[in-house]
């Protein structure tokens, strides 16, 4: 760190090298940790996909091996796997499209309709994104019990009698989507409260001028202008979704009758038995899934400009 | 119409106390549950005041339980996790956004490509590695993969962009060394940035799961979400109060912490899109 008092006329090229210098050494610990922690596994992950790499070959990771593709088509062969990847798909699918319309919804709602207590609700609404998943999967165990839950009770207040929600197999994905959007609408929620600063108050009046209902102006000034904001959220959404692991974990361990397994957990399932190789590939397919799922983002959002 | 939509309006203000009291109640419940003896979280229908308060779930979970030194083993690693985040994204996020340097769109498009990568994806061969260099089962183990990340160089280097670059260049000037400016003019400035930054990381790390569980084989290095996830799959399963008394020790810290710094909470997730 020592002053270099050369006036900065005569710098040119030497400064150039400091800037160049300094540019570098400010980078190097980011980037030793990161090739480290992250661009080597993501490699060595691509790797061993292709070996049939297992806990006890762990000291010789390079001494194993190797399978070709085998790994990839036992995975898309193995029925436990192709039912977890069914079950991702559901969750995903519902999921996503559930808490954006509610996000959408608390949004609209909070930006336009009250005055008083915006800050409190909005809040509120977020209170749960910050929390632990594993506590609130805990919580949720309880509250979703047949008898003495709260949600089955509350459910009766208004004469329905509720399911056994984590113990019957059709049930329990329903279960885990109404955790998973209670807990994550408020994210979309406050970056569609960003979005809607954004739309300009006076094409509501012109809208409203010309007679167009609440409901007409925001299908067609409101939802328009919001379009890359909701694909945003949709695409960050479903990234989440996709990899969702805590709760078939805590609350079902994937059951009943692998009903809730997710991508995630069976891949974490398979490292826990010491196929590592194994577990790798089905990992990949979770990546490349994430991949396409962000390709296609960057497709739809350059298409809106 | 005025009428019309004051009616609307108290329709929308009892649909979201509606919605708010479904989003609060489980944390009520969860907190009134665990001063509730076993008996009274078993009744059907359940109640909702403890009808004999106990400390007894949380005596349990101190004593017979190590919920204490889960606590320790948490803060420890959120607070390096934190630590190392604040201080590497602000150097990298720094040079990106007002130094010129070789190779720095290439390194910006890297790092920026990993932005989405998973974390189930790195955790096999990162289990090898960290196995390999015998930090299973420390806690080094379970914070040195998370020192740095995209997301956080990203944020940085969105915020420093925003300064005036004249700042630099008046303290270059002045003879200032590259590093200091970036120690003594910058870095002072990034106070804004750096709390968002510092209470994302920290939160993110106090709930992470997957890695502390794949790393974190004993007792003595089990981090909170780790040991209340294991007890209440594992012999506690059936211990009601116990786990409801741990989800509240694991939830209640980042309760308060969110409550404090809501406002930055919240403009960190409207400005940058990730939670």
């Amino acid at each position: 760190m020592t002053a270099t008092t050369a006036p900065p006329a005569s710098a040119g090229a030497s400064a150039a090298r400091a800037e160049g210098r300094a540019a570098w050494i400010l980078a190097l610990p980011f980037c030793l940790l990161f090739l480290a922690f992250t661009a080597w596994p993501v490699l060595q992950s691509l790797f061993m996909s292709f070996t049939d790499t297992r806990s006890r070959d762990l000291r010789t990771p390079f001494a194993v091996d190797f399978v070709g593709l085998d790994n990839y088509t036992k995975a898309f062969a193995d029925p436990v796997f192709r039912r977890a990847m069914l079950n991702t798909a559901y969750f995903v699918l519902v999921g996503v499209p559930l808490t954006l319309t509610i996000a959408l919804a608390a949004a609209v709602a909070l930006n336009r309709g009250i005055h008083r207590f915006r800050s409190v609700f909005r809040l509120g609404f977020y209170t749960p994104v910050i929390t632990s998943i594993v506590a609130v999967a805990v919580v949720w165990r309880f509250l979703l019990q047949e008898d003495a839950g709260l949600v089955n009770t509350v459910l009766g207040w208004v004469g329905i009698d509720g399911p056994n929600w984590l113990g019957d197999q059709h049930w329990s994905m329903p279960a885990l989507i109404l955790m998973a959007t209670w807990r994550n609408f408020g994210t979309g929620m406050i970056i569609f409260l960003a979005g809607l600063q954004s739309v300009p108050w006076q094409l509501h009046e012109a809208a409203a001028i010309d007679g167009a209902s609440a409901w007409q102006r925001f299908r067609h000034v409101t939802l328009p202008m919001l379009r890359p904001t909701i694909l945003f959220v949709s695409v960050t959404t479903g990234i989440g979704y996709l990899q969702f692991f805590e709760e078939p974990f805590v609350m079902t361990s994937g059951g009943p009758l692998n009903s809730t397994i997710s991508m995630s957990m069976y891949t974490y399932n398979q490292f826990g038995f010491g196929n590592y190789g194994y577990a790798a590939s089905l990992s990949y397919v979770i990546f490349v899934l994430v991949a396409v799922v962000t390709a296609i983002q960057f497709r739809l959002l350059r298409e809106g400009d | 119409m005025g009428l019309n939509s004051r009616r609307a309006n108290w329709w929308l203000y009892g649909v979201l106390t509606v919605g708010l009291v479904a989003v609060v109640a489980p944390f009520v419940w969860m907190v009134l549950g665990s001063f509730k003896t076993e008996g009274e979280l078993r009744q059907s229908p359940p109640t909702w005041w403890p009808q004999d308060g106990t400390l007894d779930n949380y005596t349990q979970l101190f004593s017979r339980l190590d919920f204490g030194g889960y606590f320790t083993n948490s803060v420890i690693v959120a607070a390096a996790v934190t630590a190392g985040n604040l201080l590497f994204c602000s150097m990298l996020g720094y040079a990106f956004a007002m130094l010129e340097f070789r190779g720095k769109r290439a390194l910006f498009v890297v790092v920026m490509t990993t932005l989405m990568i998973p974390g189930v994806v790195t955790f096999v061969p990162l289990f090898v590695l960290v196995a390999n260099a015998g930090l299973v089962n420390t806690l080094p183990g379970l914070f040195l993969p998370f020192l740095v990340s995209p997301f956080g160089v990203f944020l940085m280097r969105q915020f420093i962009i925003g300064l005036p670059k004249d700042l630099v260049d008046a303290a270059r000037v002045d003879g200032s060394g590259e590093l200091g400016i970036f120690a003594r003019i910058i870095l002072p400035l990034c106070g804004p940035a750096l709390a968002t930054l510092g209470i994302l990381t920290f939160l993110g790390s106090w709930n992470n799961f997957l890695w502390p569980l794949v790393v974190a084989q004993t007792e003595d290095t089990y981090t909170l979400p780790v040991a209340l996830a294991l007890y209440s799959t594992g012999q506690n399963s059936t211990n009601y109060g116990l786990l409801l008394a741990g989800a509240t020790v694991v939830v209640l810290p980042v309760l308060v912490v969110f409550l404090v710094f809501q406002r930055r909470f919240i403009e960190g997730i409207a400005t940058t899109g990730i939670k």
